[in-house]
């Protein structure tokens, strides 16, 4: 089975040396602007910007081009799917309608239509890149202390802690108890059946949901022997206090998060239409 | 000590492991069912076994962060209208958590249909409103796209958390010693 999977990176950039918390700030106010708006051009610049950054972070590429690539594919049916389901949302929003050339049936391309498109595929991708970097730059036991920094409680930063510290014990579990079943005969693969694999799916779920719940027994009571949960407030070991450049990058990002409101807001509506006769 | 009633430590450790086995089950056991894009998802069925187990509580962090993660080791990105729409579905199944007495080893014909009612309900809920409302509301897709993928996911999701949900807890309740299922020796031998 292979590791496809975005962990941290260990590396000598100020972004791995910025609090976790920081970074977690950061990337929310960035995905909200994402979310928020619909115009190109801050779409465009949060692509940018999110690059710019990703190469100061000394990521390289190719370390994280897997998950850029299921992305694409991702992207690229669900632009062909809305193409099929919709041929004339562009048109819908932009108020204009300029052909290009006919396809077939009731499909035409029209310019607004690919623009459209293009804001979609846009405003999917804009945020990735600081996504990526904050993955591969956060190490997960201070990401636990970030949750609890920025006012999420700490039992539920602690559980978020639990669920990344044990995500790989479970994948062995798994990974010993479907080899084990594969032993016996159990085939998974497409040779079988489709009720015949959801049967024996069934099987490698039961040893391994039942050997979970043992665990977290376990757990449980080690927590509580410990007196987990007797006080309000709780210390991280990995947790670091706010330096200047955590203070600067947090000004910078939201002298950003208020620009692009702005820009947004002057659209009167909530995409920005170049088709608009002035 | 006083007890957090809402969040207890066993909570909490079980939305930790709970997030972490939805990930790997996610991953590694989904079964494509034949029709493009639709895959028949063994983490609800596991989901939906602990939300009832363990509460609604859980059930809404099992799915927001089991999905965020899988999400983003995947995608480098979370899709939040869909992950808001797992965090829903576990949220109302965990609503059936009092009135199924799981751990004590009760699950028959009644509970079984106490569950997928509850279960039918929240995948409506779930995949019929919120993901495509907030698919609309926060990327702009056309309606009906949005629409036909969120009534394929419910479908799906319905199937699957019927028959493997029901089972994980049908197989969970025999596990569980039955209330007063021990007797004294003097009433047997009367």
């Amino acid at each position: 089975m292979q590791e496809l999977m975005i962990s941290y990176l260990k590396r000598d950039s100020f972004i791995h040396e910025m609090t976790g918390a920081t970074k977690l700030i950061c990337l929310v106010l960035c995905s909200s602007i994402t979310m928020l708006t619909y115009d190109t051009r801050v779409l465009i610049g949060m692509l940018v910007f999110g690059i710019v950054i990703f190469k100061f972070s000394k990521v390289k590429f190719r370390e994280v081009a897997f998950v850029f690539y299921f992305i694409l594919a991702f992207l690229l049916l669900n632009n062909v799917a809305i193409f099929i389901f919709s041929p004339y949302e562009g048109v819908k929003i932009y108020g204009t309608r300029t052909e290009l050339f006919k396809l077939i049936g009731p499909y035409t391309i029209t310019i607004e239509q690919l623009f459209y498109l293009l804001n979609i595929t846009l405003k999917y991708l804009a945020v990735i890149p600081l996504a990526l970097i904050f993955m591969t730059a956060t190490h997960p036991s201070e990401f636990a202390a970030s949750l609890n920094r920025i006012g999420i409680s700490y039992r539920i930063a602690y559980a978020v802690a639990i669920a990344l510290r044990y995500i790989p014990d479970v994948q062995r579990d798994y990974q010993d108890i479907s080899f084990a079943a594969q032993a016996r005969g159990i085939d998974l693969s497409k040779k079988e059946k489709l009720t015949k694999r959801i049967k024996n799916a069934a099987s490698i779920l039961m040893p391994l949901i039942f050997s979970s719940l043992q665990r977290i027994e376990t757990i449980s009571c080690a927590m509580e022997l410990r007196a987990f949960g007797k006080y309000k407030k709780r210390m991280w070991y990995s947790g670091r206090k706010f330096a200047k450049k955590d203070y600067l990058a947090l000004l910078m990002v939201s002298i950003l998060f208020i620009l692009a409101m702005g820009v947004s807001i002057s659209n009167q509506g909530r995409f920005y239409n170049p088709f608009r006769v002035q | 000590m006083k007890e957090n009633k809402l969040l207890s430590v066993k909570t909490i450790v079980a939305i930790g492991i709970g997030s972490a086995v939805f990930w790997v089950l996610g991953r590694f056991v989904a079964i494509p069912s034949g029709v493009p894009n639709t895959e028949i998802q063994t983490a609800y069925g596991f989901l939906a076994l602990m939300a009832i187990l363990y509460g609604p509580i859980a059930g809404i962090a099992i799915g927001f962060i089991g999905h965020t993660i899988k999400d983003i080791t995947m995608y480098g990105a979370g899709w939040y209208s869909w992950i808001i729409a797992s965090a829903v579905l576990g949220l109302i199944i965990g609503l059936a958590w009092k009135k199924i007495r799981i751990s004590e080893g009760v699950f028959g014909k009644r509970e079984i249909v106490i569950f997928n009612i509850y279960q039918v309900f929240a995948n409506i809920v779930a995949w019929g409103i919120v993901a495509p409302t907030l698919d609309i509301a926060i990327y702009a897709e056309p309606m009906n796209k949005v629409y036909l993928q969120g009534i394929v996911a419910g479908l799906s999701n319905i199937v699957t958390i019927g028959i493997i949900g029901t089972l994980l807890l049908t197989a969970y309740a025999k596990t569980r010693v039955k209330k007063g299922s021990l007797d004294k020796e003097e009433s047997r031998s009367v």
